[in-house]
């Protein structure tokens, strides 16, 4: 997902004798489905689990603007290039939401950001992958914003404030997003034979690292239990990856395209899809460092953050400069 | 030159500065200084490729040959394009995109507000919506130059070296020719060399203020408009039109 295996800093969850008041009155609040927020007290685990989790998101989505970006000029018509150049730009305004929100929990933006650039902090591994053809776009809107939001609609209703709030804003975006990718597909999947390969050939590449989106089974993990126990992480890894290939592949079979996997096969008893296995090597060697564009994206992010700096230096030295005149002038 | 001629030729300036500009533009997102940025400069390049649309359908409408803003967009070379030089210079820094912004927005700004009287109504309507954006354009862009010239030493450096480099590309935006004298005699077109005053008050008083010199009169380079462009377009639309031209005739 966009925040991918997120530490809790637990060993085990808390039962309610083993919390100290303070932590049962708090976790009572969250059981009764009451929001916290911002200046209430709440457990230093909580805190530092939801900034990494929120900054994990918000680095997702401003490394996502690489792999999209790379089409903005390219983009076939005048239309789609605006459609293309107005998603990119909503995700720097999701990172900016979500920036906003961990700033909430005693962070700075320029901290998270100084992680990023460091390789400290991680991001979805999906943004490591290129976008070869124009299809990619199409296949991103549709599979991997379609796997975004299957976890981010059930966040909205997480239990800290800031974070809920983001998340609904965010999702009414991801939604037309997905749409619009979907459309992209659909026009090729019905254009012309070499379109048609290239919408294959993209559902191809991003089919098995878009279902890497949610992560391992964290049936068995700690730190998912204590997640979901806080509310902020509302359903487990693998119960989203089935929602996603039970909606995704009718939308495919729609399309005409073949889902590229030879034991996918609907399960009647179970009522969903049987699929086949996941390269989880494949994903841990993402993870750390090692996929196809992690190097190229963490480089383009810190040349535009460096180039920057004298920009951004200027901003704030004008600002203080028009801050003393003004107060020279009220003296 | 027959009027229908020179009104198509009109409106694909209009259109190709608009869609030249919001490419380089666009070529910005997700490289800017900051967030705020990114935002910022895509929603001026949004801003653009929608006034690009209705300019060059315009002409697509005038010209009568089934040619509507993709086809002429994507299927001209680049002699064919009518844009200024000045908008298709690369991004250099960003002290340069906003000197080349500031210098075409300012006079951007006055153009459209002239085009708003045009006595043809079709031009008047893109016009006065393109104003509207235009305004917050040029607010921006003269605001960056404040900050970058009024900065630190090292914003003041760069922006004055940008206002220095683009200043040969701004003579072209004052200058007539035949198109722009034709569609002038007919009251839709603007009277281009009397933007001149109002554009230069506008930099004197900006770059004063920004504690900036305003580079003196000089040489100027010529010949956008004409269809005789620097080499940077030709790349330009090889990004541009690369679909278009790989695929011929598929529909996205």
């Amino acid at each position: 997902m966009y925040a991918q295996m997120v530490k809790t800093g637990v060993d085990h969850v808390q039962s309610k004798e083993e919390m100290s008041p303070e932590e049962r009155a708090f976790q009572d609040r969250v059981d009764q489905d009451i929001k916290i927020e911002p200046k209430e007290w709440m457990p230093e685990a909580y805190r530092k689990t939801l900034i990494r989790q929120i900054s994990q998101h918000a680095h997702s989505e401003i490394i996502g603007m690489q792999p999209e970006g790379n089409w903005i000029t390219r983009a076939p018509t005048l239309e789609r290039k605006a459609i293309l150049l107005a998603k990119v730009q909503d995700e720097a305004g999701h990172g900016l939401y979500l920036y906003c929100a961990a700033e909430t929990l005693g962070v700075s933006r320029d901290e998270l950001m100084g992680q990023l650039n460091s390789g400290k902090a991680k991001y979805s591994s999906i943004f490591n992958y290129p976008t070869l053809t124009w299809a990619d776009i199409g296949a991103i809107g549709w599979l991997v914003d379609g796997a975004a939001i299957m976890n981010q609609v059930p966040l909205q209703r997480c239990s800290y404030g800031p974070y809920s709030r983001a998340m609904i804003r965010i999702c009414k975006e991801e939604s037309f997003h997905q749409r619009q990718g979907y459309d992209i597909m659909t026009k090729l999947a019905r254009g012309t034979p070499e379109q048609k390969q290239m919408a294959q050939d993209a559902l191809n590449r991003w089919w098995w690292p878009s279902l890497m989106m949610f992560g391992p089974s964290d049936a068995e993990s700690v730190h998912s239990a204590q997640s979901m126990r806080w509310k902020i992480k509302i359903n487990s890894n693998d119960e989203l990856r089935q929602k996603f290939v039970d909606q995704t592949v009718p939308q495919a079979e729609y399309l005409g395209l073949t889902v590229p996997d030879p034991d996918l096969k609907w399960n009647a008893e179970r009522g969903h899809y049987d699929f086949g296995a996941i390269s989880w090597d494949e994903f841990y060697q993402v993870i750390a460092g090692n996929g196809p564009c992690n190097r190229d994206r963490l480089r383009t992010r810190v040349k535009a953050y460096e180039e920057g700096r004298w920009v951004r230096e200027a901003a704030d030295a004008y600002a203080a400069k028009k801050a003393a005149r003004a107060k020279a002038k009220a003296a | 030159m027959s009027g229908q001629d020179a009104l198509f030729e009109y409106l694909l300036r209009l259109g190709d500065n608009a869609l030249i500009l919001g490419h380089r533009l666009s070529e910005w997102c997700g490289h800017s200084p900051a967030l705020e940025e990114d935002l910022a400069l895509s929603n001026v390049a949004l801003d653009l490729i929608g006034q690009t649309q209705l300019w060059l359908n315009l002409a697509g409408e005038v010209e009568g040959k089934g040619r509507d803003a993709d086809k002429l967009a994507y299927l001209r070379d680049a002699r064919d394009f009518r844009n200024l030089l000045l908008v298709e210079q690369p991004n250099g820094d960003f002290a340069a995109t906003m000197a080349r912004q500031f210098y075409f927005d300012a006079w951007h700004y006055l153009l459209l507000r002239e085009l708003t009287g045009s006595k043809d109504g079709r031009i008047g309507e893109i016009a006065a919506k393109g104003l509207k954006e235009v305004t917050y354009h040029l607010e921006r862009s003269r605001d960056w130059i404040l900050r970058l010239g009024d900065g630190t030493e090292e914003s003041h450096r760069r922006m004055q070296a940008a206002i220095d480099d683009l200043w040969m590309y701004t003579g072209e935006m004052f200058e007539s020719d035949e198109v722009e004298q034709a569609m002038m005699r007919e009251g839709i077109g603007a009277d281009l060399s009397s933007l001149h005053e109002p554009w230069l008050g506008l930099m004197r008083a900006t770059t004063d203020e920004a504690t900036l010199t305003l580079p003196q009169p000089g040489w100027a380079q010529r010949g956008g408009k004409r269809g005789m462009h620097s080499e940077h377009l030709g790349y330009i639309l090889a990004d541009l039109q690369f679909l278009q031209r790989a695929y011929p005739n598929a529909v996205w």
